[in-house]
């Protein structure tokens, strides 16, 4: 349980960053929180030549509100997302998936871009980018780019991202009115892997949900959003009747993976009752606005 | 400007310490070998199990998911440090009080992490103070009594400072 023998570099300017990950691509590995990839290391799953450690690079951490969305520097820690105001007032959605987001000693260093980096398919902030329908920003001595959401999450552990692009930052609607946000998981201790999971960004007018964005996690290989449900429920007033035909819809959008956290079959189910219980605490958020 | 060693520059419980270092290090591997500070453990080296909790300029964090090398300049706490200053000598007290503990592994992991509750003073309920020890596994108390040591230091201080 020792990391291999590698090399160091600590990047003092995102230019200087950009330049070693020109130079080493596939080989390098960035170092920001660390709270994934250290485990990979300490398991020696993962034997990169160079670590670029990114942690000193303070322009890339920070939160702040720019035209109608929330600007989350890459580099900054989970814990500061957690506490900052402007996330509970405009982002309630990923306010209210922080607690779930590992525990206090991992929220201390762990970053978000580094969680959207990853895209580990269990992890809570992917799921809720693509909801909310984010764009990220990468960055690579070849230039600057923007890459949306719904584009970014290629398959397990696969993004849009190359080698040689570093994550800057994720830039994310602001709710808007007559939006109701509302997150949902289930895991064995708070703060643990998830067995299930959903992020919903609904839009409503009365108790009609008229579109909704459900996102799914720790089922799929990549955050999964469920067409199907949404489909079945758009434009109806919210029922029982409702409730069911998205829960037996959500069959045709979900084919979980097993894993150590369950089965597909134990999975599927869990999605289901999730997809019941979000859908009504969107509208009872949608009633109480 | 990419080593496989550096020579790091650090506080330790407040003292400057200047060693060199491996770039494949981790930060306990590193205050327990070459500082003899053995109070931080290591349970499982892959951020479970929160044995080897640490401060890193004031906040809680696993020691063993930092490279040594990334804490140069930095200032890290451990529950050396946390003893000697008196910071949680009630704390302590209320374990050793309630059977907190038994074999003791993860003592200094509970005792960090729980000061870090403890540092706001603000009451908290059962379920807070459980959820915010989540990240540390004890395998001998089932955590009825942390929750009761904590909880109890947590209502002395509140009491004290009203």
């Amino acid at each position: 349980m020792k990391a291999p023998k590698m090399t160091y570099a600590r990047a003092d300017s995102v230019a200087q960053a950009l330049a070693l990950l020109a130079e080493h691509g596939d080989g390098a590995n960035v170092l920001a929180g660390g709270q994934s990839l250290m485990p990979t290391l300490n398991m020696r799953l993962s034997k990169p030549d160079l670590l670029i450690d990114i942690n000193r690079l303070e322009d890339l951490a920070g939160i702040s509100v720019e035209d109608d969305a929330v600007r989350i520097g890459a580099l900054t820690r989970h814990a500061a997302v957690q506490r900052s105001p402007i996330v509970a007032e405009h982002l309630p959605l990923i306010a209210e998936a922080m607690p779930h987001v590992a525990h206090v000693a991992v929220r201390n260093r762990g970053t978000f871009g580094g969680s959207i980096a990853l895209a580990d398919p269990a992890a809570e902030l992917p799921a809720c980018i693509l909801a909310l329908g984010a764009t990220i920003t990468v960055e690579s001595v070849r230039g600057r780019r923007d890459i949306a959401a719904a584009d970014f999450f290629k398959g397990l552990f696969e993004t849009e991202r190359q080698p040689d692009e570093l994550l800057i930052e994720i830039r994310i609607p602001c709710q808007r009115p007559g939006t109701v946000h509302a997150f949902m998981e289930l895991s064995r201790r708070q703060g643990d892997f998830a067995i299930a999971g959903v992020a919903c960004a609904a839009e409503t007018d009365g108790e009609t949900v008229t579109d909704a964005k459900l996102v799914y996690f720790a089922s799929e290989d990549r955050p999964t959003l469920a067409a199907n449900a949404v489909a079945a429920i758009a434009g109806k007033v919210w029922s029982d009747e409702s409730r069911s035909a998205a829960m037996a819809a959500l069959s045709e959008d979900l084919d979980p993976m097993d894993n150590l956290q369950g089965s597909a079959a134990f999975k599927l189910h869990l999605q289901r009752v999730l997809t019941g219980r979000v859908l009504d605490q969107a509208i009872e958020r949608a009633r109480a606005a | 400007m990419s080593d496989e060693t550096k020579t790091i520059t650090l506080t330790v419980n407040g003292e400057s310490v200047t060693k060199l270092v491996d770039a494949r290090t981790h930060l306990v591997d590193f205050l327990r070998g070459e500082l003899g500070l053995t109070g931080s453990h290591l349970g499982c080296e892959h951020g479970i199990c929160g044995a080897c909790s640490v401060r890193l300029d004031g906040d809680v964090v696993r020691g063993c998911l930092m490279l040594a090398i990334q804490a140069d300049g930095a200032s890290i706490e451990t529950v050396e440090g946390l003893t000697a200053s008196g910071e949680v000598a009630d704390l302590q007290e209320n374990f050793v009080e309630r059977d907190a503990l038994q074999c003791g592994f993860c003592t200094p992991g509970m005792l960090i992490t729980a000061a870090e509750l403890l540092r706001e003073a603000a009451p908290k309920t059962r379920e807070e103070i459980r959820e915010f020890l989540s990240g540390n596994y004890c395998r001998c108390t089932g955590y009825h009594a942390i929750v009761d040591a904590v909880e109890t230091t947590l209502t002395q201080r509140l009491e004290k400072s009203s």
